[in-house]
């Protein structure tokens, strides 16, 4: 792959997520969810402070320790499915969120599959003065259709938190 | 020096429990939440966190008991100390890893080492490296007197490790009471072999904006809110049996015959009763092989309990008094510690269990499922910590603080416990008498009262508590 091609692909990358954060935050919640292959594995492992000479155990370890969130499509239906009852009280009202994307990186180009790294900060303000700022590292798998259409095959999200200093995640990062 | 007595309001003083009202400034003063600090927590048995967390010698978790960071550690031969995480000369915490193995920690200030090796120290924690100890301090300093501090009473529960700092309180057994049944359904497998679960690696830690009581409350007997709060994770399924089934993985509930129960004296509160023989949800579970699994466990626990006399309840959601909340074998199965930050701010921590020997596929499962009902991720969770949280906020307000909250709900309407010793059992369900027997116990804590007179009324235990552990 020449500069060139990589520069575009770069740049469609770069929009894909940028609109994903856009359905997101604009909480076109269902088309969100077309965004995501049916056998999506997506991931938020915990951080642990260990010693400088074991980081290899500084995240949980994906499929065998607990996160804070381990889905598949099922469950990011249900989370949707959940906000639209209306009667889930903490997000009813509805928050307010900003999703920023930045640092996009292509890791590992394998078309029409893609490992992006990018950095993730959402902020969220609801009711009156409840405001939260999270701040990751997404480590995404895309892999793209025969007519075009970017897809997210697998999504690890690493906070920089070891505590999380907010009481829930009920929008994903 | 003044000789007037310190004006300070008694806890005893914002509750009425006869009439079934608090004042919101148990929730919101902070001269109150200095008084838990400093009579409650240090004097409760409290949880710190599971053996399966330090199985090697070397072994460390970090844990916190009310505001103090303490270190949960195995030392070489073997044995389990929980002991202050703060050097004993500038305060400076020695280990600022959440876990890992050593047999020393060094303070990084002035390099003062402790040891938990037996073969350099005859206490754990002991210090024995002292830079300049010829130099500057000629040898006088004694080392067996300056070592981290080692919390007094460690009590390993068939693999929950629990500590008091208080060595005048009474023993797990006597502070535990009965209410021990919920913790050995916590502790042991789905079959009934003791101690047989084990925790997962990763300890959710999160912080939410609203005091500690509001948690503690909500497991050891609201069955209240579930309705309401828990309305939408109920529409969408998250448990085995998808959508129609419960959140827990039950086709419904039976509140016909549902009791709650609540230890009189000694405060810890449960939303079941010990009788509540309610099988595993094996049904739920769409695949034959999840179905065997939990209705053998399930078989298997009947004849174990029914040759030794022991009951088949005491699974459902529950508070060990003052902030340890648990859901034993009704799934999800984890513990919670509501770790008070200050009157407006809890750091709560949950750690989630499996057997030991579950098989593979049920390992996955649960890591699964336990983090999209609980946690902050949790969708039943989710709803629980908005209340907690505008709860708390709300009653901040200065005209809001002038009203009471009510806790009058099912007053009178309990009966004692045929079964367990100091125990009611509602007579209807939902009941506030849980709460009301909590902040009874919670107010003469935290106003002090000594230890003859809190366990003058406490009933001794009808079934011998099963467990011998050696710390």
């Amino acid at each position: 792959m020449d500069r060139y091609e990589r520069a575009i692909l770069r740049s469609e990358i770069e929009e894909f997520l940028a609109y994903e954060a856009l359905l997101l935050d604009t909480l076109r919640l269902e088309e969100w969810l077309d965004l995501f292959t049916d056998d999506v594995v997506y991931q938020v492992p915990l951080s642990f402070n260990v010693r400088h000479d074991e980081r290899a155990d500084a995240t949980s370890r994906l499929g065998q320790d607990i996160c804070w969130i381990d889905d598949t499509k099922d469950v990011l239906l249900m989370r949707v499915e959940q906000i639209r009852t209306g009667v889930h009280w903490a997000e009813e009202p509805l928050s307010r969120s900003a999703h920023l994307i930045s640092n996009v990186v292509l890791e590992d180009i394998a078309l029409p599959t893609v490992n992006v790294s990018s950095r993730v900060l959402m902020y969220r303000n609801r009711v009156a003065s409840d405001t939260d700022i999270l701040v990751g590292r997404r480590s995404d798998q895309l892999s793209q259709d025969q007519d075009g259409t970017w897809r997210i095959r697998k999504r690890v999200v690493y906070l920089d938190q070891s505590v999380l200093m907010q009481k829930n995640l009920t929008i994903p990062i | 020096m003044s000789t007037q007595p310190p004006s300070h309001t008694a806890a005893a003083d914002l509750i009425d429990m006869d009439h079934g009202l608090i004042s919101r400034e148990a929730f919101v003063s902070e001269e109150i939440f200095a008084q838990e600090l400093k009579n409650l927590f240090p004097r409760s048995w409290l949880f710190v966190g599971h053996e399966s967390q330090i199985p090697e010698p070397g072994d460390f978790f970090v844990s916190r008991m009310g505001v103090d960071s303490v270190i949960l550690s195995r030392d070489d031969s073997g044995a389990i100390n929980v002991l202050l995480n703060s050097c004993r000369h500038r305060g400076m915490k020695v280990c600022r890893y959440d876990e890992g193995n050593t047999m020393e920690f060094t303070c990084p200030y002035h390099g003062w080492a402790y040891s938990i090796d037996g073969s350099l120290v005859s206490t754990p924690g002991e210090l024995y490296g002292v830079p300049k100890y010829v130099h500057s301090y000629q040898r006088k300093l004694d080392k067996s007197e300056w070592g981290l501090i080692s919390c007094p009473q460690v009590k390993n529960y068939r693999g929950l490790i629990f500590a008091n700092w208080d060595p005048e309180a009474p023993s797990f057994e006597d502070y535990t009471g009965d209410f021990h049944f919920w913790l050995d359904n916590l502790a042991d497998g789905l079959d009934g072999t003791e101690g047989a679960a084990v925790a997962f690696r990763g300890v959710h830690k999160w912080r939410v904006k609203a005091n500690w009581k509001f948690i503690a409350e909500n497991f050891l007997g609201d069955m209240y809110h579930a309705g309401p709060s828990h309305q939408s994770v109920e529409v969408v399924g998250i448990g085995p049996g998808g959508k129609g089934a419960t959140r827990s993985g039950h086709e419904s509930y039976d509140y016909s015959r549902w009791r709650e129960t609540s230890f009189t004296e000694l405060g810890h509160g449960a939303c079941d009763f010990a009788d509540h023989d309610i099988p595993y949800a094996w049904a739920s579970f769409p695949e034959k092989h999840f179905q065997d699994y939990y209705r053998e466990a399930w078989e298997k626990k009947v004849e174990k309990n029914t040759a030794l006399g022991r009951p088949l309840g005491a699974a459902a959601p529950a508070t060990y008094f003052p902030n340890m909340s648990l859901h034993s074998q009704w799934m999800p199965r984890t513990i919670l510690v509501a770790h008070p930050v200050g009157p407006f701010e809890t750091e709560v921590w949950r750690w989630y269990l499996v057997d030991r020997d579950a098989p593979d596929f049920v390992v996955d499962y649960m890591r699964k499922y336990v983090v999209r009902y609980s946690g902050p991720g949790g969708l039943t969770e989710q709803d629980d910590l908005e209340n907690w949280d505008y709860a708390t906020d709300a009653s901040r307000g200065v005209l809001a603080q002038r009203y009471p909250y009510n806790y009058s709900m099912g007053i009178g309407m309990h009966e004692p416990s045929a079964r367990l010793a100091g125990a009611v059992e509602s007579t209807a369900t939902p009941t506030e008498e849980n709460a009301r027997n909590f902040y009874r116990r919670w107010a003469r804590l935290v106003d002090n009262e000594d230890w003859k007179s809190l366990m003058a009324n406490v009933s001794p235990v009808k079934d011998e508590i099963t467990d011998g552990i050696e710390v």
